[in-house]
């Protein structure tokens, strides 16, 4: 199906899965004005929300399985596989995210409704940001998002941590916007467009390769851009965050948006500076900070969710690396890393929303020890996701990694792949204490972990992350094919091809 | 050369005119019957002396921000009534179009009115 965006109802079409989910966000907050208050609207919320992602999804699916793609240029928004697979992803981490919300907000007394509609707002600002052909859609999807979130990191009103980490995302989020933003207008100012593709030929056909306003711009996007995927050195806000929002919430900040965020990088980079050479060193660069400050700072902590917010920086810098690869190479192995790190992190953070005791959710990794016999399950869940972040083989991780590497391999980034298995290597100094607290040191007590719940809900999604884990790692074939097909964001690559607009840049 | 500005001079002239005349006006006309309310310079607002650390009720925030998103709704609706009545149908977009358009967004700024409305955001109390 090929979609002709300039013409308003295939740009309708090719916007299906954003227009579904918005109806269903702008429904949701209809209801929601009307029934709040008690734990049961709370819970009609969270099943509305469930349907709205699912018909979202379905949408996206609809599209992908018509292998809708754009006519000539697309304006505005991308019609690519990559856009749909990003989609999948975002909506998935949503939908895991709903699943584990729904008992902890009842548990912790967080009885707002509302919190599913900022859910739901947050995810069709990734789906804009992940699938803007232009700067600003790109921006107005993560001020969307943003937002949203900002809102969500602050959601519990009572705790004075959740109040600093709402004022220190909104503070820093704040600023990253107008880096981002100053950044498009230096683009602009460069090359008179801001559609991606438009940029890659102006950039081309004006050897615009090293003139300083662009080469500004594009270092003001990445800064825009590290501050969102919290790429050190500025993840600064990330542990803060994490540590004070809501547990799901911060799960889906450190996979869905980080995601989103990525997505985004990788589509600019990719079909709009792909001629610019400068912006590989810079991610390389930060891809080296990002993994070895993570993991070493990462050693250093004794909470389990601080542990996970410095291992989410950290899983930042490898898939910086996949980004620094290039398009070509990194883009299979950057979906796929994407896929089995977003399952991974958000059951982690589950588990620990699980573990968590009423209102003070700060466990430490100690706190773990003997839960192997007293919840085996849960210990097996918790393990697996800690040995599939680490990379170990039979899990997801341990395939995406190997992917990263070997495309950083095939584009002579021997150095940048060493790092990563060093790093990697660190960070079994973190990943493993908390296998070892829970399957080889005595609980403390028998009632230990009695306090320690997972509903039907999270038990269902929890199953379905770990067995996707074990699944991938084991047989990764389907998604690498997808992943491979979705790699379809070469178009900047072609831009030459492509016949050079008429307007002039404004210089 | 500065033809078409004339109109905007004469609004100018026209606004500056009804601000002067309404002060004037009510400088010599208004009956006048000072209560210690009355005199304070912000007559329905705070006190302007006193401590800069003052906590003040989280509903001025509410009822600034609702205004501010309700202010940007008129920003919108008159360069699209410009073009509406004027560039509709001369090459630019279809006149359906861009009435369907503005009526998307007026139904989802409809939306976020009833839900603040019932949430309670507008009462004072």
């Amino acid at each position: 199906m090929t979609l002709d965006v300039s013409n308003y109802p295939q740009l309708l079409t090719a916007l299906l899965p954003e227009l579904v989910l918005s109806a269903w966000a702008l429904i949701l907050l209809l209801v929601v004005a009307w029934r709040h208050g008690t734990a049961r609207d709370l819970r009609l919320a969270g099943w509305l929300t469930l349907v709205a992602l699912a018909t979202a999804a379905g949408a996206a699916w609809w599209l992908w399985w018509q292998s809708a793609h754009a006519a000539g240029i697309s304006t505005m928004i991308a019609v690519d596989d990559f856009r749909f697979v990003a989609d999948w992803i975002f909506l998935g981490g949503a939908l895991l995210t709903v699943l584990f919300s729904m008992r902890y907000l009842e548990r912790e007394g967080l009885l707002a409704p509302e919190y599913y509609v900022l859910l739901v707002f947050a995810t069709i600002g990734m789906m804009l940001m992940g699938g803007g052909e232009d700067l600003m859609v790109i921006f107005l999807g993560l001020e969307l998002m943003s937002i949203c979130l900002y809102a969500l990191a602050g959601f519990n009103r009572r705790s004075p941590r959740a109040a600093e980490a709402g004022l220190k995302y909104f503070l820093l989020g704040a600023f990253a916007s107008a880096f981002l933003l100053y950044g498009i207008a230096l683009v602009y100012g460069a090359t008179g467009t801001t559609n991606l593709s438009l940029i890659g030929v102006q950039v081309v056909s004006l050897e615009l390769q090293h003139a300083p306003l662009l080469l500004l711009g594009v270092a003001l996007l990445l800064i825009g851009f590290g501050f969102k995927v919290a790429a050190v050195p500025f993840h600064m806000w990330a542990p803060d965050v994490y540590d004070g929002s809501p547990t799901p919430v911060a799960g889906y900040m450190a996979t869905a948006v980080k995601a989103a965020a990525f997505a985004a990088l990788f589509r600019v980079v990719g079909e709009a500076f792909g001629p610019v050479g400068a912006w590989r060193e810079i991610v390389a660069g930060l891809a080296i900070t990002t993994m070895v400050a993570g993991n070493l700072i990462a050693l250093a902590q004794r909470s389990l969710k601080r542990m996970l917010a410095y291992s989410s920086v950290a899983h930042a810098g490898y898939l910086l690396v996949a980004v620094a690869t290039g398009v070509a190479a990194g883009s299979a192995a950057f979906v796929f890393y994407l896929v089995a790190y977003s399952l991974t992190t958000l059951a982690a953070f589950a588990l620990l929303a699980a573990k968590g005791r009423g209102g003070e959710s700060d466990v430490q990794i100690d706190d773990l020890a003997g839960l192997a016999a007293q919840r085996p399950w849960l210990a097996f869940a918790l393990s697996v996701c800690m040995l599939s972040l680490l990379g170990f083989p039979g899990t997801a991780g341990f395939i995406g990694k190997w992917y990263i590497l070997v495309a950083a391999m095939s584009t002579g980034q021997g150095w940048l792949a060493a790092l990563l298995v060093l790093t990697s290597v660190v960070s079994a100094g973190y990943y493993l204490p908390v296998v070892m607290a829970m399957y080889m040191q005595p609980a403390v007590s028998t009632e230990a972990h009695a306090e320690v719940c997972l509903d039907g809900f999270g038990r269902v999604a929890m199953a379905v992350a770990v067995a996707g884990l074990l699944f991938f790692g084991v047989a990764p074939n389907r998604l690498l094919d997808l992943s491979k097909t979705s790699a379809t964001v070469q178009r900047g690559a072609a831009a030459g091809a492509i016949a050079a607009p008429t307007f002039s840049p404004g210089h | 050369m500065l033809q078409p500005y004339l109109p905007f001079l004469i609004l100018l002239a026209v606004a500056a005119g009804t601000a002067v005349m309404m002060i004037v006006l009510s400088h010599f006309a208004a009956p006048r019957r000072p209560t210690h309310a009355k005199a304070a310079p912000y007559e329905s607002g705070m006190p302007p002396l006193g401590s800069a650390r003052e906590r003040f009720s989280i509903k001025f925030y509410l009822v600034a921000m609702l205004f501010i998103l309700f202010d940007i709704e008129t920003v919108f609706l008159i360069p699209w009534g410009t073009i509406f009545f004027t560039g509709a149908g001369t090459g630019g977009p279809a006149m359906g179009f861009l009435l369907i358009e503005m009526l998307v967004f007026l139904v989802i700024l409809f939306v976020g009115y009833v839900y603040v409305w019932k949430r309670g955001a507008l009462k004072w109390d």
